[in-house]
C-alpha cells in the first residue's frame, strides 16, 4: 500500500488521523438540449469539495435540497464517477483501484439510505437481502451465512424470525433497521449515512439515531452523516460541514459551529429552524429568493446574491475557504 | 371559546373501506376553532389528520371513504349536510385549503394567473380584467417578485416555495374566513419555508382568518399556533394551548413526542425514543391507542378506550392515569 501525499487544503487535518480524505471532489452533469441532445453546459452539483474524516468520528454534511451532499457522499463511494479531484481511505487512492480491489474495498465502506423499502427488492424476504451481500463477497457458507443473518437482525433490534418477511410487513422503522443490518453485513468500517431518518415518523426517529450512536460506539464505526436536519446533525456529529450550492463554506466542531457560526448562510440557516418552545422568539433572518441554479452559478461568492451581509467585493472575488478560528473554517471575505 | 364558533366539529367519524372491513381514520373526533384564531393539529402519518381536513370539506376519495356519523357546522350549518351545489360555493370562498405539493394541485398546462383569475371567477361575478388584475394584486401580496411578468409562467417554471406562494395566493383569492393548511411547509427546505410561515403569519393578521394548520413538526406548531390538538390513531388525545403544552403537557404521547426531538437548544444526549411503530389504521390497538407505546400504562388501559376528559378551563386529555394527577406522572 502506498502512501498517498496530502494537498495543502487537505491538510487541516493531519493524515494519520484520516480514515477518509477527500480533496478538490467535482461533479458536473451535463445538460443536454434538444433533438440531437448536444450538451449545452453543466450542472456543477459538486464544485471542489475536500473534507477529512477521523476514525471512528461522525461528520455531518448539511445543506439544503441542490446543495450536492448526497452527490458527494456518492463520489466519495465511488458509486457515481467524479470528474475530478480523489478520495483517500485508509491510505488507499480510492478512484485508482482495479475492479476487484474496488470490490474488496466495498466491504469496508457502505450506505444506508433514506427510503430503506426503495432499496430493497420486495419480493426478496429480509433475511435473503441481507445474506445476499455475505454470498456474493463469499464470506461464508449457507449456514454460516443464516447464522450471520440472525446475529445481524439481533444487533439493529429485529428478531430472527424477522428473517422470513418481506420488506412490505415492516413498518419503516423496521425497515430501516432491516437497510442497516444489510450494510453491516460486510463488516464495514465506513458508512455513509445519507437522511437515513428523513423519511420516518417522528417518534421513530429517536430510536434510528440511538441505534446508529450505539453501533458507532460498539463497532468503531466512521459516519459522513448527511442530512438537512439541523437539529439530527447536531445531535449526531462531532463535526460538522456546511453545504452551499456544491461547496462547503463552513465546517467546524459542532458545539462551535452551532455556537458561533461564522458564515451568513450557516447563520441564516440556524435562524430558520422553528424551535418547539413558545417561549423563544427568535430573530429570524430571512433570506430571499431561492438558490440559484447549479447551471449558472453567480460569480464570485456562490451566496452574495441572497446574503445580508454582501458588499460589492463578494461579487468579484471568490472567498478562500480559511481556517478563521483554530479549527473552525469558512469561505467569506467578511470573515476577519 | 366565543358561543358560536366559526367551525364546530362534533363526534366526527370518517371510514375506508379496506379488504378487512371499514377502517375508521378518524374516529369520534370533536374541535371548534373561533375566527381568526390558529389551531394547529399535530400527529404522524396515519393519525387521521389529513383524512379529518379532507372531510370537512367533503373532498374524501370517493367511493372508498366516508363519514358515517358526526356533524360538521359551519357557522352553524352542516357542512355535511349541504346539497354540492351549496358545498362548492363554501370551498374556496369560505374555506381554502392548500397542501403540502402544491405541484399536484396546480394545473401544468395553464398559468399560474388564469388558474388564479379561474378560481375568482368562479365564485365571483367579476370580468376577466378585474379578475387579472386582483391576481397580479395577489401574487404580489405573497411575495413574488415581478408579478405580473410571473403570472404568465407555468407551474414548472417556478421553484417549490414560488409554486407554495401561489398556491397561498389562489386560497386567497376569494377572501376565506378559513385557510385549512395541510403540511404546507413539509416538502420545502428550511429558509423557504420560514419565509412561507413568516407570509402566512402576515396575511393572517392582515385579513383576519383563522388557520387550521396540520403538520407533524412541534417547532412549526410551536411557531404559529394558539392552541394545538394532538391526534393519534385516529383521535384527538390531548388539547392544549401551546403554552401549556409545551410547558407541561398531560398525554404521554404529547410529552414522549416532544422529549424523543432532538433540538438545537438542548443539551446533547441520548434520546428518549418511543418504543414501537406507529400503529397502522388496519390493527388500532384495544383500550387506549397509545398504551402499547405508554411509559406509565397499567393493565386498565387496556381495557376501554380513555375518555377525551377536560382539565380546567381548556385544556382536554385522553389518559386515565394523568387525569386526576396533573403532571404529577412525568418530569
Amino acid at each position: 500500500m502506498s502512501a498517498v501525499p496530502t494537498t495543502p487544503e487537505a491538510a487541516r487535518i493531519a493524515p494519520a488521523d484520516a480514515l477518509l480524505r477527500a480533496e478538490g471532489l467535482v461533479k458536473h452533469f451535463p445538460v443536454r438540449r434538444g433533438l440531437f441532445g448536444s450538451a449545452a453546459g453543466a450542472v456543477r452539483a459538486v464544485d471542489g469539495v475536500s473534507l477529512a474524516i477521523r476514525r471512528g468520528e461522525t461528520l455531518g454534511l448539511v445543506g439544503e435540497s441542490g446543495s450536492g451532499k448526497t452527490t458527494t457522499g456518492r463520489l466519495v463511494l465511488r458509486l457515481l464517477p467524479a470528474t475530478a479531484g480523489r478520495v483517500v481511505f485508509d491510505g488507499r487512492s480510492v478512484f485508482d483501484l482495479d475492479a476487484r480491489a474496488l470490490r474488496a474495498l466495498r466491504r469496508e465502506m457502505q450506505i444506508i439510505f433514506q427510503d430503506p423499502y426503495s432499496s430493497l427488492n420486495p419480493r426478496m424476504t429480509v433475511g435473503a437481502a441481507i445474506e445476499e451481500p455475505i454470498r456474493v463477497h463469499g464470506l461464508a457458507g449457507k449456514a454460516e451465512a443464516r447464522e450471520r443473518v440472525a446475529a445481524l437482525l439481533a444487533r439493529v433490534g429485529l428478531a430472527p424470525d424477522h428473517a422470513a418477511r418481506y420488506p412490505h410487513e415492516f413498518s419503516g422503522g423496521q425497515r430501516q433497521r432491516v437497510g442497516i443490518a444489510r450494510a453491516l453485513a460486510l463488516g464495514p468500517r465506513f458508512l455513509v449515512c445519507d437522511e437515513p431518518v428523513s423519511a420516518l415518523d417522528v417518534s421513530i426517529q429517536a430510536q434510528i439515531l440511538n441505534l446508529l450512536a450505539d453501533l458507532q460506539r460498539d463497532l468503531g464505526l466512521t459516519y459522513l452523516f448527511i442530512a438537512h436536519d439541523l437539529a439530527v446533525v447536531r445531535h449526531i456529529s462531532d463535526r460538522v460541514a456546511v453545504m452551499y450550492l456544491g461547496k462547503i463554506v463552513e465546517e467546524a466542531e459542532t458545539e462551535a459551529l452551532f455556537r458561533a457560526p461564522l458564515h451568513p448562510y450557516t447563520k441564516a440557516l440556524l435562524s430558520a429552524i422553528p424551535v418547539p418552545d413558545p417561549k423563544t422568539r427568535r430573530e429570524r433572518i430571512i433570506l430571499p429568493g431561492d438558490p440559484p441554479d447549479p447551471a449558472a452559478p453567480p460569480p464570485g461568492c456562490p451566496f452574495h446574491p441572497r446574503c445580508p451581509e454582501a458588499v460589492p467585493e463578494c461579487r468579484a472575488e471568490v472567498p478562500a475557504f480559511r481556517e478563521a478560528r483554530p479549527g473552525h473554517h469558512v469561505s467569506c471575505l467578511l470573515v476577519t | 371559546m366565543t358561543p358560536e364558533p366559526l367551525l364546530r366539529i362534533e363526534d366526527l367519524v370518517t371510514v375506508f373501506d379496506g379488504a378487512e372491513g371499514a377502517l375508521r381514520a378518524v374516529d369520534g373526533v370533536s374541535l371548534e376553532i373561533a375566527s381568526g384564531e390558529t389551531v394547529g393539529l399535530v400527529g404522524e402519518s396515519g393519525c387521521g389528520k389529513s383524512v379529518l381536513a379532507l372531510s370537512i370539506l367533503r373532498l374524501l376519495p370517493r367511493p372508498q371513504a366516508r363519514v358515517i356519523a358526526g356533524r360538521v357546522l359551519w357557522r352553524g350549518a352542516d357542512l355535511l349536510a349541504l346539497p354540492d351545489p351549496a358545498i362548492r360555493r363554501v370551498r374556496g370562498k369560505e374555506i381554502a385549503m392548500i397542501f403540502q405539493e402544491p405541484m399536484t394541485s396546480l394545473n401544468p398546462v395553464l398559468t399560474i394567473g388564469s388558474q388564479i383569475e379561474e378560481a375568482i371567477r368562479v365564485h365571483e361575478d367579476v370580468g376577466r380584467d378585474e379578475a387579472w388584475g386582483r391576481t397580479v394584486d395577489l401574487l404580489g401580496r405573497v411575495g413574488i417578485p415581478s408579478p405580473a411578468d410571473r403570472a404568465r409562467d407555468y407551474p414548472h417554471q417556478l421553484s417549490g416555495g414560488m409554486r407554495q406562494r401561489v398556491m397561498i395566493a389562489m386560497a386567497l383569492s376569494c377572501g376565506p374566513s378559513l385557510l385549512i393548511a395541510d403540511e404546507p411547509t413539509t416538502a420545502l427546505d428550511v429558509t423557504v419555508q420560514a419565509g412561507i410561515l413568516d407570509l402566512l403569519r402576515r396575511l393572517q393578521k392582515e385579513s383576519g382568518m383563522a388557520v387550521l394548520l396540520i403538520t407533524h413538526d412541534m417547532g412549526v406548531v410551536a411557531e404559529m399556533a394558539r392552541r394545538v390538538l394532538v391526534m393519534y390513531a385516529g383521535q384527538i388525545v390531548e388539547e392544549a394551548s401551546v403554552s401549556d403544552l409545551f410547558e407541561r403537557p398531560l398525554h404521554p404521547y404529547s410529552a414522549a413526542l416532544l422529549e424523543s426531538v432532538p433540538r438545537l437548544d438542548a443539551p446533547r444526549g441520548r434520546l428518549r425514543a418511543i418504543p414501537g411503530a406507529v400503529p397502522d389504521p388496519r390493527a388500532f390497538p384495544a383500550g387506549c391507542r397509545f398504551h402499547p407505546r405508554c411509559p406509565i400504562a397499567v393493565p386498565e388501559c387496556r381495557e376501554a378506550v380513555p375518555p377525551l376528559e377536560t382539565k380546567g378551563s381548556a385544556r382536554r386529555a385522553r389518559c386515565i392515569k394523568v387525569l386526576g394527577a396533573v403532571g404529577g406522572t412525568r418530569t
